[in-house]
């Protein structure tokens, strides 16, 4: 295929932004990386996304797609090259789509809320939830990937980019918290998963170095403390 | 071909309803099993032990949860009267909406529902506006899906029933004739 335009408006930090980007470079699609100013918003990020105003936007020629799940699965339909992101049976299709809701509705949320735990007890009580939210997760690894390194089995799928964008923003809240959310004792597939996953060809130019993250963290956690 | 579709449902779910009309579309024929939310049963916890929610599509003993996971679910399964667009694009667009649909606008319509005084005007400007999103949407279509109900009718289909309902409750107009003409048609 032709080269198209194909950009994508994001952040480096940004998880999600993360896995659109896994998207193309398992695609091998080359695209403009149009990095957002932290703390304001392009003319083009609100022209491209009015409903939300949020990255990641994929913008293919002068088509913008929002939602970053969303993109993956468009990217996955539009390019043939690399290697198929989602699975062909309906049922994997499914229970990855499944999971991948899960993860973004229930999961990432509680991540979260760790590092606005006021005290030891709540941050205590927020990091079991996470650890229970892996312990689910493991079991689906198990099943999805069938004895193979991955999610999607051989290579890397949709649900591996679903899940793996978030472990550099993980091993942050593990460093800062002083907490172990996976672990290895718990989830020993996930364990060793996510570090096949961290340094997939695909995955290791856009997974952000955790040191430069927990800076970006802590000036984050600043600026809020000061508002 | 002997094969095993039932859904677990309540009679008032829209969520549940969604799956019941694309199985209609599709010319399905499936067995129904009513929960009783407050009490539920044991296949159901079986079959959804993460969220333990109707809607669940069991298709040959395999699960399949989530509505909108379901919707597509059928859709891939079954090729007769296709839900979803073919092309990417359009795809993309509608999964967009649906989401919107599920996320922003539900809120904002429940929010309506729950408050009073200012903040209802509030919340009434901000459910307008959300469904002017929509209406637009529909553009001069009959339907979202273009001339036959697709993918994003039976994920707004909660919208035309429950929006009714609730403006009788609270006596109020949303979906103003004037203002969003498409859409109440």
């Amino acid at each position: 295929m032709a080269s198209e335009d194909v950009k994508i408006l994001g952040a480096w930090p940004s998880p999600f932004v993360m896995r659109p980007r896994i998207a193309l470079n398992i695609k091998s699609v080359n695209y403009e990386f149009l990095q957002e100013q932290f703390g304001s918003k392009s003319d083009l990020l609100l022209k491209s996304n009015p409903v939300y105003k949020k990255i990641p936007v994929l913008i293919h020629g002068e088509k913008p797609i929002c939602e970053s799940l969303i993109i993956v699965q468009y990217i996955d339909e539009v390019w043939d090259s690399g290697h198929s992101i989602l699975p062909s049976d309906p049922y994997d299709r499914a229970v990855a789509k499944f999971w991948a809701t899960y993860i973004d509705d229930k999961w990432f949320p509680g991540l979260r809320t760790i590092s606005r735990a006021e005290g030891e007890e709540a941050k205590k009580a927020a990091a079991e939830e996470v650890t229970a939210g892996l312990v689910l997760l493991e079991d689906a690894f198990i099943k999805c990937s069938k004895g193979r390194s991955f999610f999607g089995g051989e290579k890397i799928g949709y649900l591996d980019i679903a899940l793996g964008c978030f472990l550099g923003w993980l091993r942050v809240t593990e460093k800062m918290g002083n907490l172990k959310l996976l672990d290895e004792n718990k989830t020993p597939n996930l364990f060793k998963w996510a570090e096949k996953f961290s340094s997939d060809a695909a995955v290791k130019e856009v997974m952000p170095e955790t040191g430069k993250l927990m800076d970006f963290a802590k000036v984050l956690l600043a600026k809020s403390k000061a508002s | 071909m002997a094969e095993e579709l039932k859904l677990f449902r309540t009679w008032s779910s829209p969520y549940s309803l969604r799956v019941v009309h694309a199985l209609k579309i599709k010319g399905l024929e499936y067995e129904t099993i009513f929960e009783d939310l407050s009490s539920k049963s044991a296949s159901l916890l079986q079959y959804n032990p993460v969220n333990k929610k109707v809607p669940v599509l069991v298709h040959n003993g395999k699960a399949i949860c989530e509505s909108l996971v379901i919707l597509e679910y059928i859709d891939e399964t079954w090729k007769q009267c296709p839900l979803l667009p073919r092309d990417p694009y359009e795809k993309a667009k509608a999964r967009f909406w649906a989401k919107f649909g599920d996320e922003k606008l539900s809120s904002s319509i429940w929010n309506v529902l729950i408050s009073q005084g200012k903040e209802q005007e509030e919340a009434i400007a901000a459910a307008v506006q959300n469904l002017k999103l929509i209406e637009e949407q529909l553009q001069e279509k009959k339907f979202f899906g273009g001339e036959k109900i697709g993918y994003l009718d039976i994920a707004f289909g909660w919208t035309a029933n429950l929006i009714s309902i609730l403006e009788e409750i609270i006596d109020l107009k949303l979906v103003d004739e004037e203002k969003l003409p498409l859409l109440s048609a």
